[in-house]
């Protein structure tokens, strides 16, 4: 009741602002600006800013604002940052989330101020069910890690270990890498799972190495991916033989030109490389490079920049409209291209349809890539496609 | 001292300070006045409940615990649970979550009674972190990483349903923090608390005056357990949503911090201290979100090396001429 | 099985060198000092920043960092710390955390926030095979420096004069100051050390640690498990507590990896129930 009174308020307090045409466009931008995550709140920022510059302000006569807000990684904070940018700021849609915690606690704020909430960076394939306002930008993870399992059994491998960080992301990673796996006839020998706060990956390799796999598949945040795979060369596993396979979250763009040699051949399945061969691409790169201080471009900016450009492109369809629910069914079938190549966005799952590249890291101009060799075009999230 | 000057001397903390009746109308008044805060005045209520348990644990009994968020994110998850398994009644979810946590308190007493400051912070440390993991661990159960989804939680009294505003959710938490600040004031005050008191500043001395030392810990150590119980299922309760992040270890720091900059050891200590930390992280996070980090670490230090008295006295002489002039 | 073990020891001496300077600050000026991991963040970026921007050689870059991180400290002993030795506990812990805070900050602004690789040379990425046990390079290397930086420390702390001044001041800094020594001066170049040590700790760990702003806070709770853990007087407690702690961590997580997470902790637990002034504190205690 007293809901409804406030929202009936509300409502007409935004009315008058509705009927005025240059109100602006504001996008709360809310992403882990400090704390262990910080650096994925940076990239996204960067993106944004950088497809701001490149495509201008303004959109359908409106101005685009950001309104940029930290929330530390703390889902509590995000869902009251976000509540607070509905009431006070009057923001028409929400963007960012570098957590599945942090995207799911906004999601009934999104669904009760009915403003589109895009998902740039959480990969876990629930996000989207919570809110019919909730769309994604970026990927998730059953895509990589099945491409990555199809991969595998082509070329021969029949014992993998699976190694993933112990939370939910990695539970998805492990769950639809080996399901697939098996089911095409692999074996997995065993399934590790790395503490989040693990200082040192000595016990779990070793492990590895002991079984003697063909082949390890592994999915350990982006940032520690390095570290994880370093460790695995200087335990002379790539010499006895182990292939290494994981989702691209491991061989991010992002770190992996500082990560040394120990990384070439190392086989990812991902949505995105610096090194995808497109005009569009090049500019995003370079632009980023500028913008960011001379950072290479990784996958979480180029999913922020995708979901920019799905506002932007939303608000053209809708005319100008800013209603969030005119914003929603624009944002529907959604299909353009992305610098890693055409996406688009389910309308029946309102989520993301990504292609997803097999890439080796090979050495380009002296710096190390993630260069594409196998292209699977518009990937759909399998954990959907089930009856 | 004569008896009766002793006597007086032990009641006078009883009385309510004009200060005290300051205090509580200034947070009536940003009720009132800052209807957009709301879910700011929120957070903060229970960050102050928070510290107001972590006071009677370190400030009344003297027992430094850097793992206190065991018992907020006990709460937490437990009032999350049962709003989850239907029983949407939030006071009702309240009793039970404080309960829960009570008897995490209860159970794990037994290991702080020993040691040094340095001990306990890290056997305190250690017990949160292992109901870190094992919140991890049992996704089906806590909804592991992803969080704790589906909750539903009724109408306060059947009739304050949760707005988005945070409006019921601000009253409902200030309400719930003033009756336990008064159950934690009474307390402390009561034989009860002064015993425990004793045991902090001279534990031999209170063993040869006949204080049961053991139970009296173990009984502060649980009641302050249930209170940060409370505070996490509020924070459940209101944001209808519980992730790990309410057992971190980050959550411990930040109560702690919170209650050092409010001073320990006289109850008000965590609710000034939440009541300034809160609103300099949202002015300083509004200002920088990306540096803000920096000025708080600024402000934490010059508090410490300048001296507290000196950054608060200025405000607090301007504050006392104010008064006067009146 | 003795590849664990090498691990697990490589692992635990990297903790001891990282934490003793903590033990010290803690045993001997009786100082919470949070910001520990700070010193041992600035010791990594220094190694960084050496070693990938201008070309210095890995093993040259180490005592740099070092170095570093030991004026950094004295720097900061000189004009903060010294105001805050007679607070309270908690307001050393208030007062440490800002600079956490600070330094992350820094880092933060300066560095930028995504994880630091080291490029290391090529004869440290190597594996060598010992006959019975197989190890790598860069592990070994970390046994045998800070090996000797303990055997070492403990022989000053015994042996010399330094030590057995730092020994008085630390026992009754009172007596100590009647007697001539000059207390103040041997704290700071204590906590110098302490901080230099970290410094390195931070330098030789960025490879199997790993190394962003948020390291101090990361890492604070192991820093302050092994001091804990040992007793935080002399060197053998910390440094025994470090090497069981790197090892069962490791072997624990190799044999369970089911419960990895837990056992460090119900380890440290069970340890401090059982001896809660630490496995081997001085039988008179504080």
């Amino acid at each position: 009741m007293n809901r409804r009174i406030l929202f009936a308020a509300a409502a007409l307090a935004a009315l008058p602002l509705a009927a005025h045409a240059a109100e602006p466009f504001r996008i709360g931008l809310l992403v882990p600006m400090t704390g262990p995550f910080q650096s994925t709140g940076r990239a996204i920022n960067d993106a944004v800013k950088l497809y701001i510059k490149q495509h201008g302000d303004t959109v359908a006569g409106h101005k685009v604002e950001i309104l940029l807000r930290d929330d530390a990684g703390v889902p509590d904070n995000t869902k009251r940052l976000a509540t607070e940018l509905v009431v006070r700021d009057h923001v028409n849609a929400f963007a960012g989330f570098g957590l599945t915690p942090l995207a799911l606690a906004t999601a009934p704020v999104a669904t009760q101020a009915k403003i589109p909430e895009i998902v740039m960076v959480a990969a876990t394939s629930s996000i989207v069910n919570a809110s019919p306002y909730i769309f994604r930008s970026g990927q998730v993870l059953p895509q990589p890690a099945t491409i990555a399992a199809d991969w595998a059994l082509k070329h021969g491998i029949k014992k993998i270990v699976s190694v993933v960080s112990d939370y939910g992301p990695g539970y998805d990673a492990e769950k639809w890498f080996n399901d697939r796996f098996t089911a095409g006839g692999g074996t997995v020998v065993a399934a590790l799972r790395v503490p989040l706060a693990n200082p040192d990956f000595a016990p779990f390799l070793q492990r590895v190495k002991d079984a003697a796999p063909d082949a390890m598949y592994a999915f350990v945040p982006a940032g520690v991916g390095g570290i994880f795979a370093k460790q695995f060369v200087e335990r002379g596993m790539d010499k006895s033989g182990i292939r290494f396979i994981a989702t691209g979250d491991v061989t991010d763009d992002d770190n992996l030109g500082d990560m040394g040699d120990a990384m070439l051949g190392v086989v990812t399945a991902g949505p995105y490389s610096a090194a995808h061969p497109s005009a569009l691409n090049k500019s995003f790169v370079d632009g980023y490079r500028e913008i960011s201080g001379g950072h290479r471009a990784g996958f979480v900016a180029a999913f922020a920049y995708d979901g920019i450009e799905m506002l932007y492109r939303a608000l053209e369809k809708t005319k100008g409209n800013m209603d969030g629910t005119a914003l929603a069914e624009a944002l529907k079938g959604l299909s353009f291209e992305s610098p890693r190549g055409q996406i688009s966005i389910d309308p029946e799952t309102r989520e993301i349809i990504t292609p997803i590249y097999i890439r080796e890291v090979k050495k380009v101009d002296g710096a190390l890539y993630n260069v594409e060799a196998e292209t699977f075009a518009a990937v759909k999230d399998p954990a959907k496609a089930k009856p | 001292m004569t008896y009766e000057g002793a006597r007086q001397a032990l009641a006078a903390p009883r009385r309510w300070q004009t200060m005290e009746f300051d205090f509580w109308l200034a947070i009536l008044a940003a009720y009132a006045l800052l209807p957009e805060r709301s879910l700011l005045l929120n957070e903060t209520a229970i960050l102050g409940l928070f510290a107001l348990s972590l006071d009677l644990v370190l400030g009344i009994a003297g027992i430094v615990s850097l793992g206190h968020a065991a018992f907020f994110g006990l709460g937490a998850y437990t009032a999350g649970l049962i709003g989850k398994l239907g029983l949407t009644e939030p006071i009702l979810g309240l009793l039970i979550a404080g309960l829960a946590a009570g008897a995490l308190g209860f159970a794990t007493s037994f290991l702080v009674l020993r040691g040094s400051d340095l001990t306990r912070l890290m056997v305190t440390l250690s017990v949160s972190l292992v109901m870190l993991e094992l919140a991890n661990r049992l996704t089906t159960l806590t909804g592991g990483a992803d969080g704790l989804q589906g909750i539903v939680i009724g109408a306060v009294l059947g009739t304050f349903e949760f707005d988005m505003f945070g409006r019921v959710a601000a009253a409902y938490s200030l309400i719930i923090l003033f009756l336990l600040f008064l159950l934690a004031r009474w307390l402390v005050n009561a034989p009860f608390g002064l015993a425990v008191q004793a045991i902090a500043s001279n534990p031999l001395r209170s063993a040869a005056i006949g204080i049961p030392i053991t139970r009296r810990l173990i009984a502060i150590y649980s009641i302050a357990a249930a209170i940060a119980g409370i505070a996490g299922a509020l924070l459940a309760q209101t944001t209808q949503f519980v992730s790990l992040d309410v057992l971190a270890f980050h959550r411990s720091a930040e109560v702690m911090l919170v209650l050092v900059i409010g001073g320990t050891g006289y109850l008000y200590g965590g609710l000034v201290g939440a009541v300034l930390f809160k609103l300099l992280q949202d002015q300083l996070s509004d200002l920088t979100p990306q540096y803000w980090q920096f000025w708080l670490g600024l402000i934490f230090v010059a508090l410490v090396v300048i001296g507290r008295e000196r950054v608060f006295g200025f405000p607090q002489a301007v504050w006392r001429r104010i008064r006067g002039g009146v | 099985m003795l590849t664990i073990l090498v691990d697990g020891l490589a692992y635990g001496m990297l903790l001891f060198v990282l934490a003793c300077g903590l033990s010290v600050t803690l045993g001997v000026m009786n100082f919470i000092n949070l910001a520990h991991g700070a010193f041992a963040m600035a010791g990594g970026y220094v190694a960084v920043v050496l070693v990938n921007g201008y070309g210095v050689p890995f093993l040259l870059a180490l005592p740099l960092a070092a170095l570093a991180a030991g004026l950094l400290g004295i720097a900061l002993e000189q004009t903060l710390y010294v105001h805050v030795y007679r607070r309270t506990h908690l307001d050393q812990v208030l007062f440490s955390i800002g600079l956490v805070f600070i330094a992350m900050a820094v880092v933060d602004y300066t560095q930028g926030s995504q994880q630091q690789f080291l490029n290391l040379p090529a004869f440290l990425k190597v594996r060598l095979d010992l006959g019975v046990v197989s190890v790598g390079a860069y592990r070994l290397l970390i046994i045998v420096v800070c090996g000797a930086l303990a055997l070492a420390l403990q022989a000053i702390l015994a042996r010399t004069r330094f030590g057995a001044r730092l020994r008085a001041s630390v026992d009754d800094p009172i007596a100590a100051r009647g007697l001539g020594i000059n207390v103040n001066a041997i704290f700071a170049i204590t906590f110098g050390v302490g901080s230099a040590l970290a410094g390195l700790g931070g330098a030789l760990g960025a490879e199997i640690l790993g190394l962003d702003p948020s390291f101090p806070l990361k890492f604070m709770v192991y820093f302050l498990i092994v001091v804990t853990a040992g007793g935080a007087a002399g060197m053998t407690g910390p440094f025994l507590a470090a090497i069981l702690l790197g090892v069962a961590d490791v072997a624990g997580k190799y044999y369970f990896p089911s419960i990895g997470a837990f056992i460090i902790y119900t380890l440290v637990i069970a340890l401090l129930v059982w001896r809660p002034n630490g496995l081997f504190a001085a039988a008179s205690g504080r």
